[in-house]
């Protein structure tokens, strides 16, 4: 607190403590559950090797997909008007108070054998439900709006008035796009990919529905996780950790990057 | 890549925007600088936005030379328009260099990036920022920034200049220096200029067209406007005293000699100009004691109540003084008078 600022009134102190209690003590909890002896066995039994291998890899693609198809719906929100914006603006938003389980099933409807379109592309020879592309594509769902909300805020900030400048000087729209619009939000564009990815991993209901759980195909290591649970807590809880400490890594280096996510 | 006109051109505009009460016609010649001068939202921002195409509307018309750039059925991208920029923000691009943002209209024209080095090295030589070319703009001062946004604004060789109170952020100390740069560069160039201090327009401009409520209420030569307005918003801001003459051993000679500060450019027996505000003088019935230089007998011709004051009119000289004054020197017209100024009140530039 800096001398001359209004103080914040004392009692505020107490549920904010309590909040971070409710945060911070599972997370201990969970810490002081690990059976440290056999924690590196644990965490590099073959089918935890795989699982967090698939993990990685899938997120990765979930997070250039969200960029790729991100960052053109968060300039399409932030740079046009046209009736119906505000109506796009809440469906993209959807995934992020969807059920991952509804999700998954409405993935299904669409991309399983008898669904939308995965009926076409079932004629075509692709069948995309319950494989490694079904996990990419969830995740990808319900990545998304995290990606298109951080981006949209930073385009909304960085404002027109360079854009102008740009235009004016006789460059084109694309041009104006790649060289000073993209620039300019970069860290905004960074810190939506991170929580993308972070999105991404910790991805499990909408998987588990419309992908399943195929040892080495589908089964990411949260629903490695929630499997080793049945018939081995010890992994359960040791995996769990494993999870939590990329989490941690992905924040510090949000958080390195930009100081407010 | 397209071609455009690159030298001066006439520039047109009828401004409608109803939305912004702004009904506004102006044509501007080749070459020639006009001022705009007005109260917060009379119009000036919504002009330059119309001729810049950041603002559309159907029933406004701007033509460059031959070229339609908006109209009923016309219109044309502002990348595509050939009107350079500047406003009182320089807005630099952050994340290039000074040099590639000198280069960045050469390049978006399809200049190869030696070509577009090459432009920029010279138009940053031209506004004497040549050592700044390796710094971020985040290294500038206020000052350096807004001499690299003008270099930028013309390098990418606007048929058109509009700037927007271009010297409106800038301290006391780099304000004179990018004046005089404006001047130079402006000199033959077509440009609108949206400004608040008549002694810029004064310097700058070759007209001043006078705005209010989106409307023209004054239209005419800077000197004209500036000495003798006719609107209520140019007396209010305006009505200077301007005398010419040549400039001669640290005074201006004319047909009174006039003692002041002096600006950068003035040259031994060259054209200048002395302006003063009618507020800095002093009006005596008898010359005073002690020998101040800006001391002129005058003959009263008017007196003209302006607010809680009277104008005290004397040929090409007004004074701004208080009814009391006029009362106290029994001021009449026809009534002699000594006109006095402080040198420190008068500037005298090069015309």
């Amino acid at each position: 607190m800096r001398a001359g600022e209004p103080a914040l009134p004392r009692w505020a102190w107490l549920p904010a403590a309590g909040g971070a209690v409710l945060v911070l003590l599972p997370l201990a909890a969970l810490v002081a559950e690990v059976p440290w002896r056999d924690f590196a066995g644990l965490v590099t039994s073959d089918s935890a090797r795989v699982a967090l291998g698939l993990s990685l890899r899938t997120a990765v693609a979930s997070t250039v997909l969200c960029v790729l198809l991100g960052t053109p719906m968060a300039l399409v929100l932030a740079r046009s008007s046209f009736r119906g914006l505000p109506l796009l603006r809440a469906a993209v938003l959807l995934p992020l108070v969807l059920p991952p389980v509804v999700a998954g099933i409405a993935l299904l409807a669409t991309f399983g054998r008898r669904g939308l379109l995965g009926h076409v592309l079932e004629v075509a020879g692709v069948q995309v439900a319950f494989s490694t592309l079904a996990v990419v594509l969830a995740q990808t769902f319900v990545a998304l709006p995290f990606l298109v909300t951080s981006l949209e805020g930073a385009l909304r900030t960085a404002g027109r008035r360079y854009e102008t400048v740009a235009a004016s000087l006789g460059a084109s729209p694309t041009r104006v796009l790649l060289r000073v619009t993209l620039p300019l939000v970069l860290p905004g564009l960074f810190s939506g990919a991170v929580l993308a990815f972070a999105r991404a991993l910790g991805e499990f209901g909408a998987t588990i529905t419309f992908a399943g759980s195929l040892q080495g195909v589908t089964r990411t290591l949260p629903l490695e996780i929630y499997l080793q649970r049945e018939v081995d807590p010890d992994a359960a809880v040791a995996l769990s950790v494993l999870l939590m400490a990329v989490a941690v890594v992905v924040i510090v280096v949000a958080r390195r990057d930009r100081s407010g996510l | 890549m397209t071609a455009r006109p690159v030298r001066s051109e006439a520039v047109l505009v009828e401004a409608n925007v109803a939305a912004r009460d702004v009904a506004l016609a102006l044509r501007i010649e080749p070459g020639e600088t006009v001022a705009l001068l007005g109260p917060n939202g009379s119009g000036k921002s919504t002009l330059l936005g119309v001729i810049a195409g950041t603002l559309r509307d159907d029933s406004s018309r701007v033509a460059v030379g031959e070229r339609a750039l908006t109209g009923a059925t016309t219109w044309v991208a502002p990348h595509e328009r050939g009107i350079g920029l500047l406003a009182q923000d320089p807005l630099l691009f952050p994340h290039l260099s000074v040099l590639a943002n000198v280069g960045f209209g050469p390049r978006s024209e399809g200049a190869r990036r030696a070509a577009a080095a090459e432009a920029a090295r010279t138009w940053l030589a031209r506004v004497g920022c040549t050592d700044l070319a390796a710094r971020k703009p985040a290294q500038l001062s206020g000052g350096q920034a807004q001499r690299v946004a003008l270099a930028r604004a013309l390098a990418a060789e606007p048929a058109v200049l509009l700037l927007d109170e271009p010297l409106a952020a800038l301290d006391v100390d780099t304000r004179p220096a990018m004046r005089q740069l404006l001047r130079e560069v402006l000199r033959d160039r077509t440009a609108v200029i949206a400004i608040h201090d008549v002694l810029d327009a004064l310097l700058l401009a070759d007209r001043v067209v006078v705005l209010e409520s989106g409307r023209v209420v004054e239209d005419g030569p800077t000197a004209e406007v500036l000495t003798r307005p006719r609107s209520a918003f140019a007396a209010r801001v305006a009505g200077l005293n301007l005398l010419a003459g040549r400039w001669a051993s640290g005074v201006l000679v004319g047909e009174r000699s006039v003692a002041g500060r002096s600006h950068d450019g003035l040259v031994e027996g060259g054209e200048a100009v002395a302006a003063f505000r009618p507020s800095a003088v002093s009006v005596y019935r008898r010359a005073p004691d002690g020998s101040p230089r800006n001391a002129w007998p005058v003959t009263v011709d008017a007196l003209e109540p302006q607010g809680d004051q009277v104008r005290v009119r004397a040929g090409d000289l007004s004074a701004l003084v208080t009814p009391q004054a006029v009362a106290e020197l029994d001021l009449a017209p026809g009534a002699p008078a000594v006109f006095v100024v402080k040198a420190a009140e008068v500037e005298l530039y090069p015309r």
